[in-house]
């Protein structure tokens, strides 16, 4: 026998308890580890590497619109091979289905994203058709909808200029991702800008939400994006150009402050763990003061008995947070898989080392005050049942 | 004259319970040779069991000086005094006190975790003392799963496993049988013997302090009398 064979022999002295209590360590720890990780996707600096397209918004929020007529300029930039925009809908099935839609240049669109596969036929079909309206294979297979359909979807911003908000659309084209990645994103609904653009109250002609920049092969994204941003600085529409992922972040943040409710979270998490495992131990080491006399009688000193105690709190914490972390790790590759690689939910050095942290100032939490009441003990006491 | 193991002069034990100061040991004075068998006698509160903790290093005098082997033992710190029992000194207590959740040969194994013996010579030690107790057979075997007298053995084998001249026993057979009870004495008696322990018990039995060697008894914290 070691002395770590008997504090994991004392750990498992009410296995059940134990277990339960392990059980929701690892809980805590795989939330830990889950919305760490979204915390360092969304508190991450830019990334530029590897992007192939680029972003560019109005600087103060893209629900600002900004001019079409920034294409040709966007466009005369080196590094620049092609741009698109697209506009929000807010498209909404039946009664309250919402859909991901934007209105957009069918030509110029089909040139930035080439992940895309559709039939040239329907392609030319969306471009020539002022209501046509094309779709992803998941959504036509989910509502059933066949090319040729006219089918009614409302906005839930914008109204037609006779004030109703029930659109009527042609489905002209159905599509598909050029991979298993992209199969998986084929949720989306796509209309014309010009048809948006004619038929909306608003009058917001020529203007849209985003445009979206097609970067030449070997063009360095950062410059690129440098560039715009100073080339409509102090101009009206002042511009915020970023990579697709660090766009669609932006897009999850406008939820909240994402960091501050990942903190609010953990914070309720381990505070409910906290209690769980410190009145664990408290119990444990009530439980046993008897025990604890008899070691010190034996010549364990009171420091080997707090470092017993606190070994126990240890071992516990990190055996469940280790798991829990291991398991947050699979999960993340799960999210990451599931969602092609767009929501990157990866354990990086950075998160193993916070749960590091937590699991050892967890377990000086949970095991101090035990630790330091078998401290105390005084031995004649303690045999007295005092 | 044989060589003095514990040397208890004008010892005094004051306990605090809230406000009221109670002295359960007053200025009390006792030799026990090396190779004794002293069996302390005496009615509830009389202060054996505190004679025993302070003998055994458990509790440390309010006043006066004990000396086990030639070492001044009220003088030492919390630390010094836990070390020196892992040494010198094998307990045994009346409800046997066990870890339930160790074998027997884990139990007897624990005060060898305070020595620099390696893994094999624990082992070994081990060995012998549950041969020296007769319970080879029961090493694997946890408490709930031992009788009364078969505990009280293994608890015997962890206080000699570490081979200490002085055995302190409080009330060892207070929750045996009878027969087991002798069982339990004779064994004593043998370490006594032909192992040349030192030991001590506190006992209420009249036919446990038989197997000693002499008897004290204890009234209000004093020292009666010495019976051969």
């Amino acid at each position: 026998m070691t002395r770590s064979g008997f504090v994991i022999a004392n750990l498992f002295r009410k296995r059940v308890r134990t277990i339960l209590t392990l059980l929701s360590v690892i809980m805590a720890f795989l939330l830990f580890g889950l919305l760490q990780s979204v915390n360092t996707v969304f508190s991450s600096g830019a990334d530029f590497v590897g992007a192939t397209r680029l972003f560019v918004q109005a600087r103060v929020s893209f629900t600002t619109p900004l001019p079409v007529s920034m294409v040709p300029k966007l466009e005369a930039i080196p590094g620049v091979a092609r741009v698109a925009y697209q506009q929000w809908f807010g498209g909404v099935w039946q009664t309250n289905t919402p859909l991901i839609m934007f209105a957009l240049d069918p030509q110029r669109y089909h040139d930035v994203y080439p992940e895309w596969k559709m039939p040239e036929a329907q392609w030319q079909a969306f471009e020539h058709t002022r209501t046509g309206l094309i779709v992803g294979r998941q959504l036509a297979k989910q509502y059933g909808w066949k090319i040729g359909q006219k089918i009614p979807i409302s906005s839930n911003i914008w109204p037609q200029k006779n004030g109703s908000k029930a659109w009527q659309f042609d489905l002209v084209g159905i599509f598909d991702g050029k991979d298993e990645d992209w199969q998986k994103r084929t949720n989306l609904a796509f209309i014309q800008q010009d048809y948006f653009d004619e038929a909306n109250q608003f009058g917001i002609k020529g203007r849209t939400n985003f445009f979206i920049l097609k970067l030449a092969d070997g063009a360095n994204a950062e410059a690129v994006s440098k560039t715009v941003d100073a080339m409509f600085e102090n101009s009206p529409d002042e511009t915020k150009t970023q990579t697709e992922k660090d766009f669609n972040i932006s897009f999850v943040k406008q939820i909240g402050d994402i960091g501050l409710i990942v903190r609010w979270i953990l914070f309720a998490v381990f505070f409910t763990l906290l209690l769980v495992v410190g009145n664990t131990m408290a119990q444990s080491v009530r439980e046993r003061i008897p025990e604890l006399a008899v070691l010190k009688t034996l010549g364990f000193s009171d420091g080997s008995v707090l470092g017993f105690v606190l070994a126990e709190a240890f071992a516990l914490v990190l055996a469940g947070g280790l798991v829990g972390l291991a398991l947050a790790s699979l999960a993340g590759a799960m999210v990451e898989k599931a969602t092609g690689g767009q929501f990157l939910l990866k354990l990086d050095v950075s998160v193993w080392l916070l749960g590091v942290a937590a699991i050892v100032l967890m377990s000086l939490a949970v095991g101090l005050l035990p630790a330091l009441r078998a401290r105390r003990l005084r031995i004649v006491d303690a045999l007295a049942g005092r | 004259m044989p060589e003095p193991m514990v040397q208890v002069h004008e010892v005094t034990k004051v306990y605090e319970r809230g406000r009221q100061k109670i002295e359960v040991l007053h200025g009390l004075t006792l030799d026990i040779p090396k190779g004794d068998f002293v069996a302390l006698m005496g009615p509830s509160g009389s202060g054996k069991t505190t004679l025993l903790n302070l003998i055994g290093g458990l509790d440390q005098p309010t006043s006066g000086e004990i000396a086990v082997g030639g070492k001044r033992i009220d003088q030492l710190g919390s630390g010094q005094l836990a070390s020196w029992r892992a040494r010198n000194v094998g307990f045994v207590f009346q409800f046997y006190n066990l870890m339930p959740v160790l074998s027997a040969e884990a139990n007897i194994e624990l005060p060898l975790l305070l020595t620099r013996l390696s893994a094999a010579e624990r082992r070994r030690n081990v060995a012998v003392a549950l041969e020296v107790v007769g319970l080879a057979d029961r090493a694997k075997h946890k408490p709930r799963e031992l009788s009364g007298g078969q505990e009280q053995r293994v608890a015997i084998a962890r206080a000699l496993v570490s081979d200490p001249q002085l055995l302190v026993c409080d009330e060892p057979t207070g929750d045996l049988d009878r027969k087991t009870a002798d069982e339990i004495l004779g064994l004593l008696q043998v370490l006594n013997r032909e192992h040349g322990k030192t030991i001590v018990i506190v006992t209420h039995d009249p036919k446990a302090a038989e197997f000693a060697r002499r008897t004290l008894h204890l009234e209000k914290g004093q020292l009666l009398e010495q019976a051969a």
